[in-house]
């Protein structure tokens, strides 16, 4: 069997879980506390992945990304870049794509905060910034675990996303999910058998880690 | 000596509400701010603090300003020197009792300051606690004690012993008074609870629908009308029982169950749960010393 495409994917949702986190913190931090007349459109439009169907996220950005057109060759040319039928366009992407995920438990987290926490760490003198992580952040654990584990188990699902945007390219962007149409396409059932087996156990096992932590259940095991 | 003069429009539960305040502290004094809910109290402390903007008004406080809409300074919440003690305590929960103190602390200097707050707080054997394991009273009394860390100018404390028995409400008001005179705070106090009041402070603000409508000390504005001869108390009718040729009537002032015996025309028009006075005369009662 090979591992690659499951090394792929695996290393994708990492890197996507790990830059998603620290974008969606400012993003869930805005929403859950702005009084902004454009945050319902902002909630709006990193809600959509939820209801869009990947291909229509990937089909644009396909044509966005493209050399072809001013804002991909632009990032070709300034940054050296090429995002289509790359692992960087994948990950860009993907972090779009499961921005809902990370940015819906944080935000819910922070407003389910009491207000008076904030204010009196800056009553004590704390900014911000501070307050944000030494009290807020410290205080949604749960939220937090939720957002990065369903960023992870998003992004390790992904299909349509990653089919339109980064093809097949085995090594550079043949994942999983990919890889077991390829095999059922060949007929060759048994190899896609094994992926989705593996990608069934882990991800089972990540969700219900979740669970037994957040529900406190390992704690009072422990205890 | 603080300066509060500010005027602010609020959505209040009974609609608009347009505080209008104009408030001079002595440094060293503890007032009250007394008045029903959503008379505009605890939005005047948020105010002072900075947590609220104000419409229009001037806050100044030892000789600093803190507030000058005319000149547009409006000092960070994080530059005011203020204490507050939250209705809800706001004590972090992911902090054990001591890392509560010690997140106020500015610097390492002041470690002495907290063990002796510990110490006057009779916080020691709870230090190494989480706020979700205390009880009501020992979550009060490190609230108090971490709003003092700092050294603040002013204590503000909206309505905190509310949620707590009598008991425990006597033995945080004289920490209160403790501490107040300890590390010469100037105090302002939310309560409804006028012995509360009569207690603590030297000075009451009524505010009744965002202005002061009276003030002066305790004594002022509570019991100088009331020097009537006669003992005048509110209650709710909980029972009426006929008991041979009278009746019984059974009516909750305060927190103490009160029976009144009355004739067949007094409580013709009288139902459970109507608010009823119940006055006697002043040769009438008895007086005993209880503490």
């Amino acid at each position: 069997m090979n591992w690659e495409p499951l090394i792929l994917t695996f290393k994708l949702a990492a890197v996507t879980t790990i830059l998603l986190f620290v974008i969606a913190i400012p993003i869930s931090y805005w929403l859950a506390y702005s009084k902004a007349k454009l945050k319902p459109i902002l909630e709006t439009l990193v809600s959509m992945p939820l209801v869009l169907p990947p291909t229509v996220l990937g089909f644009y950005f396909l044509i966005a990304f493209s050399p072809n057109n001013a804002f991909g060759n632009w990032i070709n040319e300034t940054l050296g870049i090429q995002l289509v039928f790359s692992f960087t366009g994948l990950v860009l992407a993907s972090i779009i794509y499961s921005l809902p995920f990370m940015v819906h438990p944080i935000q819910s987290g922070l407003s389910s905060l009491s207000p008076s926490l904030k204010e009196a760490s800056y009553l004590m003198g704390k900014s911000k910034t501070k307050t944000l992580i030494q009290v807020l952040l410290p205080n949604i654990k749960p939220s937090l675990l939720t957002g990065i584990v369903l960023s992870f188990a998003h992004t390790v699902g992904e299909f349509g996303v990653v089919l339109m945007i980064g093809g097949n390219i085995p090594g550079k962007t043949k994942v999983a999910s990919i890889a077991i149409y390829d095999e059922v396409e060949a007929l060759n059932y048994s190899a896609a058998n094994s992926y989705s087996l593996i990608l069934f156990g882990i991800t089972f096992c990540i969700l219900l880690v979740v669970y037994l932590v957040n529900g406190g259940y390992l704690k009072r095991f422990t205890k | 000596m603080i300066a509060f003069q500010v005027r602010k429009s609020l959505e209040g539960p009974n609609g608009l509400l347009n505080l209008d305040l104009n408030i001079q502290i002595e440094a060293g004094d503890l007032v009250t701010l007394y008045g029903a809910s959503g008379a505009g109290k605890t939005s005047a402390l948020r105010i002072l603090a900075g947590l609220m903007k104000a419409n229009s008004g001037r806050i100044v406080v030892d000789g600093s300003i803190w507030l000058d809409t005319s000149n547009k300074i409006d000092m960070k919440p994080q530059e005011r020197q203020v204490g507050f003690v939250f209705q809800d305590y706001a004590l972090f929960p992911h902090l054990t009792a001591l890392q509560n103190l010690e997140f106020a602390s500015t610097d390492s200097t002041n470690k002495s300051q907290i063990a002796e707050l510990v110490e006057i707080m009779e916080l020691e054997k709870i230090q190494n606690r989480k706020p979700a394991t205390l009880s009501g009273g020992q979550r009060q009394r490190l609230a108090l004690a971490r709003s003092i860390v700092q050294r603040p100018k002013i204590l503000l404390l909206d309505e905190p012993l509310a949620a707590l028995d009598i008991t425990m409400r006597l033995k945080i008001q004289t920490y209160l008074k403790k501490v107040h005179e300890r590390y010469n705070l100037t105090t302002i106090l939310v309560s409804h609870d006028i012995g509360e009041i009569h207690k603590l402070s030297n000075r009451v603000y009524v505010l009744e629908e965002g202005k002061v409508v009276k003030q002066g000390t305790p004594t002022e504005v509570f019991f100088n009308q009331k020097l009537s001869g006669k003992f005048k108390f509110k209650g709710n009718v909980l029972k009426i029982e006929k008991e041979d040729v009278v009746y019984v009537v059974t009516v909750l002032i305060h927190n103490e169950m009160v029976k009144v015996i009355a004739q067949e025309s007094e409580i013709k028009n009288l139902n459970v749960g109507d608010v009823v006075l119940v006055a006697s005369k002043a040769f009438n009662p008895i007086i005993q010393k209880i503490k």
